[in-house]
């Protein structure tokens, strides 16, 4: 579905993404952890197309579909959706006209018709539930005033109101309680089928006990440095990254 | 004090006054008030960048063209689609070219309304209890120069009271076939325990030649009466402007301002003055400016708090495309007596253009000690991050700046009493946006 190849990227000047590559098929969920610094956020960015960032090199592509060329709203109408690390707060704007907007740019983008406001407030009704979201919040201005478990739990709403093809969780374990991280994991695990697949970039293993893996990804330096299954994750929480942050330096090393 | 003699409508109107070409005669009564008002305009002249007032707003320009005085075809058909808002119930009032129109007005039929135009108010006891009473005691030479030589507008009155069941709707419509200067003069008095709405919907016939309307309105609201003042700038860019409101209010009364400009116009001076008389009045003044090209809008507000116990409420926003120029500046007087105030200012201002200016000046004067007042002024744009997690639901991007936009305006637009104006001015926002 995804194929990142000998991705580089760079913000002001500054190269952050170092040849990074990556094949996820549908289906599957693949974690991508990895030391501060090493570049997971700007992946998350750089696939969603933020445009500070500049793509010097490499290919990305979503069922065939060159995503680099595209603007991020067209990314997102190809399927691809990132739950934000820091959702952003947009007073004056209706998190539930916000969703309506979204929803039928999505359906114009293939063709469809505006969804009928019927259909629209049952999946509202039973997305909602999906991720334990307060009723009260859907008529809030966007994510104003919310608590950090409830903005990260309105990406997932999102996510499930909009059904991506690939889905991109930036952290979205950061800042979360258990009750919350349970919910967000709950609401992942219902959503993933055959047809879509997820990144889940984090920092603990912790998320990746509720979500499980197929593979994970540690990421160091810009590039993909190991991978392996969820076992991975459970020998980088207990060692740390030093281990494998020593044996990428010696072989630089040894290189040059 | 410098004579300002250099332009030429002065010279214009000075001659004419003189000559008596100016006022009509039919109005013995208003001679003293006329004459006087006149020789206070001619000793100052039109105002000036010298003066702190006008620092921003330059008229030498405008006073340099020469001007028509009198309209030359006084009962022309004029179109009023463009003042059509729906779904708002209201009676229409249309003055063209600042005067008024029977032909193209409604009737009120209502109890306890009465509605004149000026040259027949003359001679109603509340109208000559009023008329010139407040606007003239400020210190604004326009005002001067409209009373002195004003020939239009419209009297409104209503009696101890009335509660009007439908909204009036006031249209200043210009349409001329030759560059034309206008002047309307209205008054409107509320009396005790009424209640009214009056949207003022200012638009430029099709066609119409350039103008400038210089407009003096005064509006008493009484003891515990309440007025909702909706005020929409949608006139075209040949049109230009200089209106002056003056609001006295009595005890337990309210007054809101809903002051809304959108792309046309070339240049608007809006001087709003609410006068808090007495004590326990309450008063909101609320402002969107969205400017587009080289359009000039200036708001000039004061809040003059002379009595115990009252609360005024002040937020105008400001979202300027293109190479337009806002000025925003809010005059809040507490006055000695004035203890227990509660005044609030808030001025925001969204720069879109990369050649848009707004000035902003919030202006404090307080006597009295025991008083909370507050202000704040912001200059931002587009919030990048905002727009960025908009687009990445699929929002296309000129659709989130709308959104935004939108989202900017909406502390100022929820505020809007009326549904159907609130939502009329929703969607200009959005066509003042596709302009741009």
């Amino acid at each position: 579905m995804l194929s990142i190849k000998n991705l580089h990227a760079s913000i002001d000047g500054k190269e952050i993404l170092k040849g990074l590559s990556l094949d996820v098929k549908a289906g599957e969920v693949h974690a991508i952890m990895g030391p501060n610094g090493s570049g997971k956020s700007t992946l998350a960015s750089v696939l969603a197309g933020r445009e500070d960032y500049e793509v010097t090199e490499g290919e990305v592509t979503l069922d065939g579909v060159n995503l680099l060329e595209m603007a991020p709203e067209d990314r997102a109408r190809e399927g691809v959706f990132l739950a934000f690390q820091y959702p952003i707060e947009i007073p004056g704007v209706s998190n539930i006209n916000f969703l309506k907007t979204a929803v039928n740019e999505i359906r114009a983008y293939k063709g469809l018709p505006p969804m009928e406001a019927k259909e629209f407030l049952q999946r509202v009704k039973e997305k909602q539930k999906l991720v334990e979201f307060d009723a009260k919040l859907a008529n809030r201005s966007l994510n104003e005033g919310f608590s950090g478990g409830e903005k990260k739990r309105n990406e997932i709403f999102q996510l499930a109101m909009l059904e991506p093809k690939l889905s991109i969780l930036d952290e979205t374990d950061s800042g979360l309680d258990i009750d919350a991280l349970r919910i967000v994991a709950n609401g992942v695990n219902t959503l993933r089928s055959q047809n879509n697949a997820f990144v889940v970039i984090t920092h603990y293993q912790r998320l990746l006990d509720y979500i499980v893996p197929d593979y994970v990804h540690v990421l160091y330096k810009g590039k993909i440095v190991r991978s392996g299954t969820k076992e991975l994750a459970l020998e980088l929480e207990e060692k740390g990254y030093d281990w494998l942050k020593q044996s990428v330096d010696a072989a630089e090393n040894a290189t040059i | 004090m410098i004579t300002q003699v250099s332009s030429s409508l002065y010279q214009q109107i000075v001659a004419n006054f003189e000559e008596g070409l100016m006022v009509g005669a039919q109005v013995p009564s208003l001679d003293t008030v006329r004459k006087d008002a006149f020789e206070r305009f001619k000793r100052t002249g039109f105002p000036t960048t010298k003066m702190e007032d006008w620092k921003y707003t330059n008229l030498q320009p405008l006073l340099n063209e020469s001007y028509m005085l009198e309209d030359t075809l006084p009962e022309r058909n004029v179109g009023l689609e463009d003042a059509v808002i729906s779904g708002l119930d209201a009676y229409r009032i249309v003055l063209v070219n600042g005067e008024y129109r029977a032909d193209l007005s409604d009737v009120i039929a209502e109890h306890g309304v009465q509605v004149l135009p000026f040259l027949e108010a003359v001679n109603n006891p509340i109208f000559q209890k009023h008329f010139a009473q407040y606007a003239d005691k400020t210190d604004n030479p326009l005002v001067a120069l409209n009373t002195a030589s004003n020939k239009g507008g419209v009297f409104i009155s209503l009696s101890d009271g009335t509660v009007l069941s439908k909204a009036i709707q006031l249209v200043h419509i210009m349409a001329s076939s030759e560059t034309l200067f206008s002047q309307s003069r209205n008054l409107m008095v509320l009396s005790k325990n009424t209640k009214a709405q009056l949207v003022e919907s200012f638009i430029t016939s099709d066609g119409s030649a350039k103008s400038l309307s210089n407009n003096v309105s005064e509006i008493v609201v009484e003891e515990n009466a309440q007025l909702y003042h909706y005020y929409i700038q949608v006139a075209g860019e040949q049109s230009n402007f200089l209106n002056h409101i003056e609001v006295h209010q009595k005890k337990h009364s309210l007054y809101n301002n809903y002051n809304c400009s959108f792309p046309g116009a070339s240049f608007v001076r809006n001087n709003i003055n609410v006068r808090l008389d007495d004590s326990a009045v309450e008063s909101h003044l609320y402002g969107i400016v969205l400017g587009a090209r080289k359009q000039f809008v200036d708001n000039h507000t004061i809040v003059d708090h002379s009595m115990p116990h009252c609360e005024s409420y002040e937020w105008y926003k400001n979202i300027m495309q293109d190479e337009a120029t806002a000025v925003f500046n809010g005059k809040i007087f507490v006055q000695l007596d004035a203890q227990k105030t509660n005044a609030f200012q808030q001025n925001n201002n969204m720069l879109i253009g990369d050649k848009a200016v707004v000035y902003s000046k919030p202006q404090l004067e307080i006597f009295a000690d025991d008083v909370k007042c507050s202000h704040g002024c912001t200059i931002g744009q587009f919030d990048d991050d905002a727009l960025f997690y908009l687009r990445a639901r699929a929002i296309g991007e000129q659709q989130a700046r709308t959104l935004l936009v939108h989202a900017f305006a909406y502390d100022v637009t929820e505020k809007f009493d009326n549904s159907a104006v609130r939502d009329y001015v929703d969607r200009l926002i959005e066509r003042g946006l596709n302009i741009a």
